[in-house]
């Protein structure tokens, strides 16, 4: 047992996986020397080699897609996107390669690859860095995606979609890098990846979150029962494959679901929960499924940022709101 | 056009010397650089292969005529420049193709079975690149030159490069076009490239023509000194002389064995036939153009060789025509009996490991399907 921020967290998972197996290969911008603008990968190029973490050129397209004929060659690669909003450039690499290789081959090709994306805002930024482009990738058939929120998870996460056998897009809560600090049991048993997870069990409502909104939920149910209403929380964990059985099995006890996430709300992860949920618990709901997410702006300046992103208020108003159906 | 700050701004595309070693006359010409001896059956090789990928190529514009490919990407014009590329390249060297490239996949030995297959919709690709080191054609411009220079930093890292043993060292070959030369990932792919060293050689078919726009709208300066830009050599080579192609590219993939890194080659040729067969090119360039191309004819000018140096004789020619007509035959009854494939399959196809949502979709569309089968 370690108490480690989210950010060591993701490091010593790294570690674990390229100490387990040698075809891991770390590859982005300033990944090696530096450690990464965020430290995430700080020391490893000093003890796996500049082969295995790889100081890129600063071109996505070209880290992701040279990344797509590594993995050809029998490598897993790592590949770290410096920003959520950096990652256009490699887009079309991501949709029309990564994604549709082992569909285009007939599984003949496999794409093990890992796209570390810090995400969300709330750092003070200047533009591009604070962006939740999620909804983006999950659209996109033959990725999966999924997101961590605490360091435990972070840890077991990383190693786990490293492990996989399909191109998995791995998002990371950057403003929890450094806040997050928590015990880390290296030997636990793991969790399977595509599951998601009561955090937090209530019986009045249920909030659903992933990556930076967990905390955000945790915080209101807190409050929420200093006013005895009790929350569920649910972390998806997963969003590509959505695993929503938690979420249906929650929402038949409370009848009440708000989904939080910092990304746009229109065609937003939470639009696609309120549509499936709406069709698997239709008898069970006592309101509409709510959303609480980012406004249909572009993400803002920082000054002003806090009232894009959703905090404590915008979550228990959602929940009153719920109540008064 | 001397700027007096500045300097001298590169010239538009004077024609630069080809790298040739047979004329369109058929006439045997020495080059310093890439003087080669062929044997008379290396040379027959080249002739029956181009003929062969021609008829190949003439086949398959039939096919689709008939109604039975969607659409098919003709070679006619290139089959030197792909075949001195196929046939240039060690068993353990991979290819990263566009989607025109059918003379390489023949030197590979991907069935062209498997070509007509992709055009017709069956599927997308359905040759092992594994089994034949030749990727799956990509159809997005240019996006394959990244993905061979990441397998050949994937090479290097497996030590296969500068080893001294000729069945180890690997080179890989990114292919593209005049059109694919202006994209981001070309151009990144050069960057990767030369800053890793990885042994890649990047094979350019200059055909003069990406759909309608010609080469100059792509580039003020002769393609393959685009390199020199990126910091490693460019060539230009006849793309039509597949003794000079072959010459050039085996050099250039020995280079990248060895270590000494990325390679330019522009292959100077002409698409002779449409972009595609939905393509039209009357629209856009004089067949005065086409006529003065015909007469630089690939395989015309190997035969004119064979002939006159008592290479080959009417038999040999006869016996690869009869190879031809039978190639002809066998694509078109293959291609009839091409199975559809079954959209029950498609949700398998998505993920190494199928998920629990795909599986249920999976299951509906089974149950909708079904419902069809009982009522009929």
């Amino acid at each position: 047992m370690t108490t480690m921020t989210l950010a060591k967290a993701l490091n010593a998972g790294l570690r674990k996986a390229m100490e387990d197996d040698d075809k891991v290969v770390i590859m982005g911008e300033d990944v090696g020397t530096l450690g990464g603008v965020f430290r995430i990968t700080d020391g490893l190029q000093k003890d796996f080699g500049d082969a295995r973490v790889i100081d890129t050129p600063l071109a996505e397209s070209g880290i992701v897609g040279t990344a797509v004929g590594l993995a050809m060659r029998g490598y897993r690669p790592v590949v770290e996107i410096q920003f959520d909003g950096f990652v256009y450039p490699a887009y079309d690499q991501i949709v029309c390669q990564v994604a549709k290789l082992h569909f285009r081959s007939q599984g003949r090709v496999r794409i093990p690859m890992v796209i570390r994306i810090p995400f969300g805002g709330g750092i003070g930024a200047v533009e591009h860095h604070s962006e939740s482009p999620e909804a983006q990738f999950v659209h996109t058939p033959g990725l999966k995606v999924v997101a961590c929120s605490n360091p435990a998870d972070a840890y077991v996460m990383i190693q786990q979609a490293i492990h996989a056998d399909d191109p998995v897009v791995f998002l990371e809560p950057k403003r929890l890098y450094h806040s997050a600090k928590a015990d880390v049991d290296e030997s636990a048993p793991a969790a399977p990846l595509w599951q998601s997870r009561v955090v937090r069990p209530g019986s009045d409502a249920t909030l659903v979150a992933y990556g930076p909104t967990v905390s955000t939920c945790l915080d209101a149910a807190t409050v929420a029962a200093e006013e005895g209403r009790s929350l569920e929380v649910i972390d998806l964990r997963t969003l590509s494959p959505l695993d929503l059985v938690p979420v249906h099995e929650s929402v038949r006890r409370t009848g009440r679901l708000v989904v939080v996430h910092e990304a746009h709300v229109t065609l937003g992860v939470g639009a696609e929960i309120a549509a499936r949920v709406t069709e698997e618990c239709f008898h069970s709901l006592e309101a509409p499924v709510l959303r609480v997410g980012g406004f249909d702006t572009p993400y803002p300046p920082a000054r002003i940022e806090e009232a894009f992103l959703p905090d404590l208020d915008r979550v228990l108003d959602a929940v009153d709101r719920t109540f008064g159906f | 056009m001397t700027d007096p700050v500045f300097g001298p701004a590169p010239e538009r595309a004077p024609d630069p010397e080809l790298v040739q070693l047979l004329t369109p006359e058929g006439e045997r010409v020495h080059h310093p650089g890439f003087d080669a001896d062929f044997s008379a059956e290396q040379l027959r090789g080249f002739y029956r292969d181009m003929v062969l990928v021609r008829r190949l190529d003439i086949e398959a514009t039939a096919l689709q005529r008939h109604g039975e490919l969607g659409l098919w990407a003709q070679l006619l014009g290139q089959e030197a420049a792909q075949i001195g590329a196929g046939r240039a390249l060690a068993p353990q060297d991979y290819v990263f193709p566009t989607y025109r490239e059918h003379g390489v996949a023949w030197c590979r030995g991907v069935d062209p079975v498997r070509l007509l297959a992709l055009f017709r919709g069956v599927d997308q690709g359905s040759w092992d690149p594994a089994e034949h080191n030749f990727g799956l054609y990509t159809i997005v411009i240019g996006a394959q030159t990244l993905h061979a220079t990441g397998y050949a930093m994937g090479v290097q890292r497996d030590g296969l490069v500068g080893t001294g043993d000729p069945e180890r060292d690997t080179a890989v070959v990114a292919h593209f076009g005049d059109g694919a030369s202006s994209q981001g990932d070309v151009n990144e792919a050069f960057v990767f490239a030369a800053s890793f060293n990885a042994p890649v050689v990047f094979f350019c078919q200059n055909n003069q023509w990406a759909i309608s726009e010609p080469f100059e709208r792509q580039s003020r300066i002769p393609l393959y000194r685009r390199s020199h830009g990126f910091g490693f050599p460019g060539i230009r080579v006849d793309g039509n002389d597949v003794l000079a192609t072959y010459a050039v590219t085996k050099a250039a993939l020995q280079r990248a064995r060895e270590g000494q890194g990325p390679i330019l080659i522009e292959a100077y040729t002409y698409r002779m036939g449409a972009h595609t067969t939905t393509d039209d090119p009357t629209r856009y360039r004089l067949s005065d153009d086409v006529e003065h191309w015909k007469l630089k004819d690939p395989i015309a000018r190997l035969e004119v060789y064979l002939r006159r140096n008592g290479l080959a004789d009417d038999d040999f020619l006869a016996e690869v025509a009869a190879e031809a007509d039978a190639l002809g035959e066998r694509m078109r009854r293959e291609c009839h009996a091409l199975p559809d494939p079954s959209p029950h399959d498609l949700w398998d196809l998505v993920h190494a490991e199928k998920t629990a949502e795909l599986a249920a979709q999976q299951a509906e569309y089974d149950a909708h399907a079904a419902s069809f089968e009982e009522v009929s």
